[in-house]
């Protein structure tokens, strides 16, 4: 091996039917992932939905109940995480208080007995690349939460493991130096190429980092796609108001009055996609105004239905005012009223209804 | 103005100080300063007064075989107990920090001993150690055969014995000290070292340990002050003998001064006592100041 840090390509991941219950808690369930060779993925959704028990359960941190996990194409489910080749960095950093900068990023390289010449080549290549040279002495506790955190990248890329995995990494940086660390984050995966899952309950570092999204709700699987596919045609009404900001408009079908006549299908707007326009098929009333300096979010409600809409400053709208909106076929969602699925066929159709 | 005030606060400051510095100059500063004293002085019998005799008492000490042999007892003691109890309690702690079953029960177990008063504890081991029915002797007897043997009687086995007992109360009280410091070390560090591959021992030995060193600092300082300090089981199990086999420094002074009255030679073995455990515990902090990391 040579001091260099070599770009590899990292190992595929693959969840088959994972599930992970506490007695009578079901945390994760059936979950079917597949995480391709140096990708970046992130496991997205609310607390609570089961992103990190995932992310442990790949880590081998946590037991699966039930279903497989494979690695490279092996059935690592049952081995214990200091065997499953891969480097983790935990929302807390998890350093080592008592051991200086670095030698917590060397600590992997040390128990696993790599010679010093090339222990320390490693190390100053490492620092190099993270910017952390003139704090190799200091100990944990003596540098700022920024540094503390790059540390933790450190000691997870210097064994040049082929798969990284990253546990709400940035949610104790502010958000300055969050947005440095994303790119700096994704400039490393891209640089080093190995396969990294990321987990985030934030919908923007989602978005901006990820290959493949997987949005997970509830223990369970919604929808993984990239992340334009996310945005664009997102599966469900969740997915639809977890990604965006502001979120999805959701109308029942029933609201419009040219489809009073409609199934119980729920539609899906967003509020970027809608605009002024006078007979347009959305009549609405402006209940308040949100100044934003490039636009303005007029919070409006039809048919008790409350929903927003970006509108430019140029036009000048008052609460109290009614309005009509209109928008484009194609930017229209249509989800089934039973399953909650997605219904792309239906799309036409209702959108015509709308515009007759 | 301003004076007034302020002369106001510094009454109220010492008046609250006032109880708290009665009870610390009555009970420890005044009698350490006294035996100090009383250190250089004779001890005063019936009529005569006593009278300052330099360091008369001094050199008394230093030419007393039994001052030497209760140190060099004391010694022993100390280090017989201080590694063992320590690291007991920190694999009975380890243990117990884990899941398992009856967790609570094993822990209140191994804290048992330090609740229980030494006088009563110390009455139960003089049972186990009875020649030829006691549970020693009827446990080696049946297995072994060995004929009934008076651990406490035999100035070869005396200390021992006391040091065993001493074990046995200390380890589950320093348990709980190891057990608290364990809980405060976030879970996730070990969880980072086995990611990268450490196994049990490397943890313990690389995480786990060099953390707790605060812990085994202030329960090293402590065992060595206890290992001065404990004679209550001393009276109990041998009362200092056989020919002073198990008498510590602590049980000497005690009885030099009143059993003996010969307090002036008990506050010159005291002062000797007092230096003795300041060095020690200076020294501890010197030794260990390099090696503990405090959060």
């Amino acid at each position: 091996m040579t001091g260099d840090l070599q770009p590899r390509t990292g190992k595929p991941i693959q969840l088959e039917n994972v599930t992970r219950r506490w007695g009578e808690i079901t945390a994760v369930d059936g979950v079917s992932i597949h995480i391709p060779e140096g990708s970046f993925t992130a496991l997205l959704g609310p607390s609570g939905c089961g992103k990190s028990t995932t992310l442990r359960m790949i880590a081998g941190l946590e037991n699966v109940s039930e279903g497989k996990v494979l690695i490279g194409g092996e059935d690592v489910t049952g081995r214990p995480c200091s065997k499953r080749d891969l480097s983790m960095v935990f929302q807390s950093y998890a350093l080592f208080p008592h051991l200086s900068v670095a030698e917590n990023i060397i600590f992997g390289l040390k128990v696993r007995r790599v010679g010093r010449s090339d222990r320390d080549a490693r190390l100053a290549k490492v620092a190099g690349l993270l910017g952390l040279s003139d704090l190799l002495e200091r100990k944990p506790g003596q540098l700022s939460g920024g540094q503390q955190q790059r540390v933790a990248l450190g000691r997870a890329i210097i064994g040049e493991k082929l798969i990284c995995l990253m546990d709400e990494p940035l949610s104790n940086l502010d958000a300055k130096l969050r947005h440095e660390m994303r790119v700096e984050i994704r400039a490393l995966q891209k640089q080093l190429g190995f396969t990294m899952v990321y987990v985030t309950h934030d919908q923007v570092e989602a978005i901006t980092m990820a290959d493949q999204v997987v949005l997970l709700n509830a223990g369970r699987l919604e929808q993984a796609a990239t992340p334009r596919d996310l945005y664009e045609k997102p599966a469900t009404p969740f997915a639809a108001r977890f990604v965006g900001t502001p979120p999805m408009n959701l109308f029942p079908a029933r609201v419009f009055s040219r489809l009073a006549n409609a199934p119980e299908h729920t539609l899906g707007i967003r509020p970027e996609a809608m605009h002024l326009e006078e007979g347009g098929p959305v009549s609405a009333s402006v209940q308040a105004l949100e100044y934003l300096g490039a636009d303005i979010l007029a919070d409006c409600v039809i048919g008790g239905t409350p929903f927003q809409v970006r509108l430019p400053t140029t036009k000048s709208v008052v609460p109290g005012q009614s309005i009509d909106l209109g928008f484009e076929t194609c930017a229209l969602h249509v989800f089934d009223g039973q399953t909650g699925r997605r219904r792309d066929e239906l799309v036409s159709e209702y959108g015509a209804q709308l515009r007759s | 103005m301003r004076g007034l005030i302020f002369r106001r606060e510094w009454i109220t400051g010492w008046l609250l100080l006032l109880p708290a510095l009665v009870f610390l100059f009555a009970f420890t500063h005044i009698p350490a300063v006294t035996t100090i004293l009383n250190s250089f002085f004779s001890t005063p019998r019936g009529r005569r007064q006593a009278k300052f005799i330099g360091l008369d008492n001094y050199e008394r000490m230093i030419a007393d075989p039994v001052f030497w042999k209760v140190l060099w007892n004391n010694l022993w003691f100390a280090l017989g107990t201080i590694p063992v109890s320590v690291a007991l309690a920190i694999i009975m702690a380890l243990w117990v920090n884990e899941k398992l079953l009856g967790r609570s029960f094993v822990r209140m177990a191994y804290f048992t001993p330090t609740v229980l008063p030494l006088i009563a504890v110390a009455n139960i081991w003089l049972f186990f150690y009875t020649p030829g029915f006691g549970l020693f002797d009827q446990i080696t007897g049946t297995l072994f055969g060995w004929p009934a043997t008076n651990y406490l009687g035999n100035p070869d086995t005396a200390l021992n014995a006391i040091i065993v007992v001493t074990v046995w109360k200390e380890a589950g009280f320093f348990m709980i000290f190891y057990l608290a410091a364990l809980q405060s070390i976030p879970v996730n560090l070990k969880e980072a070292a086995q990611i990268e591959g450490a196994g049990r021992w490397t943890i313990f030995r690389r995480i786990t340990f060099p953390l707790l060193m605060p812990t085994t600092l202030f329960v090293c300082v402590n065992a060595v002050i206890n290992s001065f300090r404990l004679v209550d089981h001393i009276f109990i199990l041998t009362d200092g003998g056989p020919d002073n086999a198990s008498a510590l420094l602590l049980f000497y002074i005690y009885e030099v001064a009143f059993r003996f009255w010969e307090t002036a030679y008990g506050a010159t073995l005291t002062v000797a006592l007092l230096i003795l455990l300041s060095l020690l515990a200076i020294s501890q902090f010197f030794f260990f100041d390099r090696k503990v990391h405090y959060k």
